[in-house]
């Protein structure tokens, strides 16, 4: 009778409420998610008022890293019959006199943002690993003596070809020099394009007029 | 024992037919494990704050537009430097025509160059900020599109708000650019254009900053 017995069963406790949660957050990650999409430089962009967002398809993403590296990227449109990535590299291609192969322009049209000379394009794209590629990427070439020609000029010119309803977008890191970004900004309006969509992190801000 | 089963069986104690119960409980701890590393996973994926995009216009290169001339006393220029020094001259700059504008310092915070924008640009920024306001507090009711026409004739219809050309020295940050662009968006600015230093304000800046150095102000 007056034997106290502890229970020996191990502590339980309820995981039911702890799954109901989990599964909650879960589904609404799950449809909330919207991929980050993988970028060749950490870019800090800078804050804006603006609300407009990225446009998704036809664009042309120029990235100005930290460090003035500049890395390109272009999608390939609405309609991924059109190949758009692969004309543009075989067209390129083809003004530096280096051909692809059928499969590295097929592998090409499925990866993300470049920036290396187009030398080294072949070596980017048949890359065994994530971190060879990352080696490559040295930024494209802009030449500085005469911008018109330089490989960032080519690419731009061909993407614009290939995809005449491609928008520019800039992607530049908060420590970038200006000089670098007005660079490509000249470049683009050497291809006749003038408006510019500035990628920017959105930033409230309350201003009123002090004495109305 | 039997205190316990009384307790579970909440006073129905006639069951007594009752089939051995077998706990329902199953373990779930798999599954939150499972569960906490899909969370985890979307969580550190997801990119929530979609970026923005700002947009600009630039003037078209290669074309000798004689364009419009600015009224002088529309005119703002703002000519960044580098280490986020900022300044700012009324007027144009013209060797030909004195007097000579007093090139003077602000600062990118709200009561540096914000200030002496939205009291230049008063009336624009009102009209605008009264439009937004009867929009949203249901005075005026108009579509979205009504009201980005009626936003866009008001900036069109400005004549007297300033036009700013801003002009970046070779080592400013691409920051601070965007910085004084969005600060355009915020004031209302209706024109604004990113231009080109002359060698004129070259020398103007040049001699502003010797003289903020020595310790006078930008004030004549």
């Amino acid at each position: 009778m007056g034997k106290i017995k502890v229970a020996k069963s191990a502590p339980r406790t309820d995981m039911t409420p702890m799954v109901d949660m989990f599964m909650l957050l879960l589904t609404f990650f799950m449809l909330t998610a919207t991929f980050r999409p993988q970028e060749p430089t950490q870019v800090d962009s800078p804050n804006s008022i603006s609300e407009k967002l990225t446009p998704e398809q036809n664009v042309i993403t120029v990235y100005v890293g930290k460090d003035n590296k500049v890395f390109f990227n272009i999608d390939n449109g609405e309609d991924s019959t059109q190949h758009i990535r692969q004309k543009v590299l075989a067209d390129v291609g083809k003004v530096y006199n280096i051909t692809f192969t059928p499969e590295q322009l097929s592998k090409f049209e499925r990866m993300a943002a470049f920036g290396m000379p187009i030398k080294d394009m072949a070596a980017w794209i048949d890359a065994p690993s994530e971190k060879e590629r990352q080696v490559l990427q040295t930024g494209v070439p802009v030449d500085t003596t005469n911008a018109a020609t330089s490989e960032l000029a080519n690419w731009i010119l061909y993407s614009r070809q290939a995809n005449p309803k491609a928008e520019a977008t800039i992607r530049g890191d908060n420590t970038a020099d200006y000089k670098a970004v007005k660079q490509v900004l000249d470049i683009f309006q050497g291809a006749k394009i003038n408006k510019f969509n500035l990628v920017t992190n959105l930033e409230k801000v309350e201003v009123k007029l002090e004495n109305q | 024992m039997a205190e316990i089963i009384a307790n579970e069986g909440g006073g129905k104690k006639k069951g007594k037919k009752r089939a051995k119960k077998f706990s329902t409980a199953i373990d779930m701890t798999p599954m939150v494990d499972v569960m906490c590393l899909l969370l985890t996973f979307f969580m550190l994926t997801t990119a929530f704050s979609k970026p923005k995009i700002m947009e600009i216009v630039l003037p078209e290169k290669n074309i000798e537009s004689k364009g419009t001339e600015i009224p002088k006393w529309r005119a703002v220029n703002i000519i960044l430097d580098e280490n986020d020094r900022i300044f700012y001259y009324n007027g144009l700059a013209d060797p030909t025509k004195p007097p000579i504008p007093t090139v003077i310092e602000s600062d990118y915070s709200k009561d540096g160059i914000r200030k002496m924008l939205l009291d230049r640009n008063k009336t624009l920024f009102k009209q605008i900020s009264d439009l937004n306001n009867d929009v949203l507090t249901g005075k005026q009711v108009m579509s979205k599109d009504t009201l980005d026409q009626r936003l866009r004739d008001l900036r069109s219809n400005d004549m007297v708000g300033p036009i700013v050309l801003i002009k970046a020295t070779e080592k400013v940050k691409y920051k601070n650019v965007v910085d004084i662009i969005d600060e355009m968006a915020i004031c209302n600015i209706a024109r604004y254009s990113l231009t080109e230093m002359n060698s004129f304000e070259v020398k103007l800046l040049a001699k502003a900053k010797r003289d903020i150095a020595a310790g006078k102000t930008g004030q004549p």
